[in-house]
């Protein structure tokens, strides 16, 4: 009765109606949902998008629960406009956070200015080595980045384990599987008095202004995304695809890195073996509700922070059930992502009975049946 | 005589008005008061059937208990990160008094609020480090162990035992170390077999890591894991099991033999109770048996009642202090004496442990 057609060109109305779109449809499901619960829909919404930012702690808060995944999403939007298909930014953020961790504990005594920045870029160092890897296998042996990189995210957990069961242990920490706390010239510094919203808030947000121009301004980032709509127009153009995939994974790896060293030297201060609740993998998520467009993900990295906030706050304040906040995240998200298909499709009504209809005996057919003839009737109409 | 007895009667009479005035002093505080909200921070779905699962159990039998003079919330799995401070800090910035956090990761985040909210009282589970508003509590798991370790060295056939367990920190180690100790103090010939999951929850890992003993032919398992996948396990294939945290015998009625259940309620109970009457000090409470802080669920008939009267007979000698089970002569896997005859071991090796005793097989990871 219904089905899907192109529009043939994206519809300018509908990239900024479909997140509206989103919300209302998120909204009355949301509602329906508590009152079924037997919660009041309004005080829930409430408690979950406006509470938490309804002060000034609040939105430090947002700010120190985004700043991770903003990060990553960022990297990753690099990697995705190149058709890098990295899914490793949680192994690149673990690395970024051992490698710190064990810079900022070799140097536990420093003192000095040039503490904190050492550890950073061993930070940053660490995630750009996990992200060559891939890099590496991807070019030389045509390796299947998105296995590889799925691979490396538990590599680099389990090596992140046995460091923080073995060689980084405090030794004075009864064998509890924790670093030594930093001392305060490791620590990033604190924004606003008062507050958890550290320097890696600040850095995140200038990765994406950088990440911005670098996409929009620079030749090379010209390349990238040439190399990702069209590979075979990039090579005749002469560009170095391959140079551009390991540049893709270095920036994709720096920033997660960053991510992760920020986190241990921020907010949580010393090596633990849960440093993300998997920052790495809801990046992937906010780079393509942002549609890998630095300010989109901007606004989709702060969203997905008030989200988990969100949840807390529910679960404090209403005593609604972790899977119920969860089931509530999910579906916000899922109406975000399914509205973008609007975006570059119309519904329309089948008045007339479809004339093309694929015939089974044409689909069973082994030899005979040209491809076309098994293309979606989308594509059929577009002809 | 009449003058004395007197005196007795205005003395008496005195005192009794006294104790009235103050107590309903008192009550008229209590009621003027809020009830106390008490806070509660756990790092796995309530519905565990495990650790958190009974850590709720404390939480519910502590409303029971002090009815409308506490409220409580509760944050389920929330993750040791960065997170859990925010967590902590919500609990305390919304009027919450009093707060438990129940895991070991909790430790820092929790000093670190603590500091900020000098007027709300925290209690951390299994940490060590304490301050002016912030008390630690644990029970001595290790007693249970230990029985759990007769029990199983009682029953098993193949002489192998089985073991989950999560991460190679003090508390495990202790665990399988006293569960070994028991063993072999009623079958000399036991060895127990380790496997490390690494998590403390998922089924699915704690499942297959049991199956893989039961091939090699342990047939009494028992775990320090948070579910009840090896219970699952072992009756499925046939041999027999032994709980933690809670009563597990839904989950397996032929395997389970008995479980080491956690007992927080009474403890929960008396910290609210402290706060409210403004008693509350920072201190380690590590209770035990002899506190009925933990204790075992009731025995799975296939276990003879001979067998059953010797279990209860070491579980009340280490109620009477009679039995320690960490007490002399202990053997390092090696072999060397590392406790001698007639010593005890000393708390900071109880709490530091990193060795496994004789009979345990296997390398400690790391």
């Amino acid at each position: 009765m219904f089905k899907l057609e192109s529009r043939g060109h994206d519809s300018k109305l509908l990239a900024y109606a479909s997140p509206l779109f989103a919300g209302v449809l998120t909204l009355i499901c949301g509602s329906i949902l508590f009152v079924l619960l037997g919660k009041p829909p309004l005080e829930t919404l409430y408690t979950f998008f406006i509470l938490p930012i309804s002060d000034l702690y609040g939105l430090s808060e947002l700010g120190v629960k985004a700043a991770p995944i903003l990060l990553c999403a960022i990297g990753l939007a690099v990697c995705y406009r190149a058709n890098v298909w990295n899914i490793g930014a949680e192994g690149q953020l673990l690395m970024g956070g051992l490698v710190g961790s064990w810079a900022a504990l070799s140097l536990l005594d420093a003192q000095g200015m040039w503490v904190l920045p050492s550890v950073l870029i061993a930070g940053m160092l660490g995630g750009i080595f996990w992200a060559v890897i891939p890099a590496y296998l991807k070019t030389h042996f045509n390796t299947n980045e998105i296995l590889s990189t799925i691979m490396l995210n538990y590599i680099s957990l389990n090596i992140l384990l046995f460091a923080v069961h073995g060689p980084l242990k405090d030794p004075h920490g009864y064998n509890f599987p924790e670093s030594a706390l930093f001392s305060a010239a490791q620590e990033l510094p604190i924004l606003f008095d008062g507050t958890r919203l550290h320097l890696g808030a600040g850095l995140a947000l200038l990765a994406v202004v950088v990440v911005w121009v670098f996409l929009s301004k620079t030749f090379v980032g010209f390349q990238m995304q040439v190399l990702g709509k069209d590979a075979r127009s990039a090579h005749f153009a002469g560009f170095k695809d391959k140079k551009l995939v390991w540049l893709a994974f270095i920036i994709c790896g720096a920033l997660a890195g960053l991510a992760g060293v920020s986190e241990v030297t921020g907010p949580i201060g010393q090596l633990v073996p849960n440093i993300s609740p998997g920052y790495g993998f809801s990046a992937i998520i906010v780079a393509f509700l942002g549609r890998l467009h630095p300010i989109g993900i901007l606004f989709a990295s702060l969203l997905m922070a008030l989200m988990y906030l969100g949840g807390e706050m529910a679960q404090i304040n209403l005593g609604l059930p972790l899977a119920m906040t969860g089931l509530f995240q999910g579906m916000l998200l899922f109406f975000l992502l399914a509205c973008d298909i609007f975006i570059g499709y119309r519904v329309v009504i089948n008045k007339r009975k479809p004339t093309r209809h694929i015939e089974p005996a044409v689909l069973s057919n082994p030899s005979g049946a040209s491809t076309s003839n098994l293309a979606p009737p989308v594509s059929l109409e577009n002809k | 005589m009449l003058r004395s007895s007197l005196k007795k009667l205005c003395s008496s009479l005195v005192f009794v008005s006294l104790i009235a005035s103050v107590s309903a002093n008192v009550a008229v505080a209590n009621e003027a008061k809020k009830p106390l909200k008490v806070g509660f921070v756990y790092v796995g779905p309530t519905g565990d059937a495990g650790w958190t699962y009974a850590h709720d159990n404390g939480r519910k039998y502590m409303e029971e208990k002090l009815g409308n003079k506490v409220t409580t919330t509760f944050v389920e799995s929330v993750a040791e990160g960065a997170d859990s401070e925010r967590v902590i800090k919500q609990l305390a910035r919304s009027g919450h008094g009093l707060i438990f956090t129940t895991s070991f990761g909790y430790m820092n985040p929790t000093l670190k609020v603590a500091k900020r909210f000098p007027n709300v009282k925290f209690e951390h589970s299994t940490g060590y480090k304490r301050a002016k508003n912030v008390g630690t509590y644990f029970d001595r798991a290790y007693e249970g162990r230990y029985l759990a370790g007769v029990t199983a060295g009682l029953m098993t056939k193949s002489n192998i035992l089985g073991y989950v367990a999560s991460f190679a920190i003090p508390e495990v180690i202790r665990g399988i170390n006293a569960f070994t100790l028991g063993a072999l103090s009623v079958n000399p010939d036991v060895k127990v077999k380790v496997v490390w999951v690494s998590t403390w929850y998922d089924p699915g890992k704690e499942r297959s890591a049991a199956e893989t003993m039961i091939l090699q032919g342990a047939d009494v398992l028992t775990q320090h894991t948070d579910s009840p996948g090896v219970i699952n396990a072992a009756e499925a294939k046939g041999v027999y099991a032994i709980g933690y945290n809670s009563d597990m015998s839904v989950y397996g009625p032929n395997a389970h033999l008995t479980a080491i259940v956690h007992n927080w309620g009474p403890l929960y109970t008396a910290k609210a109770q402290a706060v409210i009457d403004g008693t509350w000090k920072s201190e380690n409470v590590w209770d035990g048996l002899a506190e009925n802080a933990l204790d075992l669920s009731p025995f799975n008939p296939v276990i003879p009642q001979a067998i059953q009267d010797q279990i209860n007979a070491v579980k009340a000698a280490i109620k009477s202090g009679s039995l320690h089970p960490f007490a002399g002569p202990i053997r390092e896997q090696s072999g060397a004496i590392k406790i001698a005859a007639g010593k005890v071991i000393p708390v900071g090796d109880l709490m530091g442990m990193n060795w496994y005793v004789k009979g345990v097989d296997g390398k400690l990871p790391h």
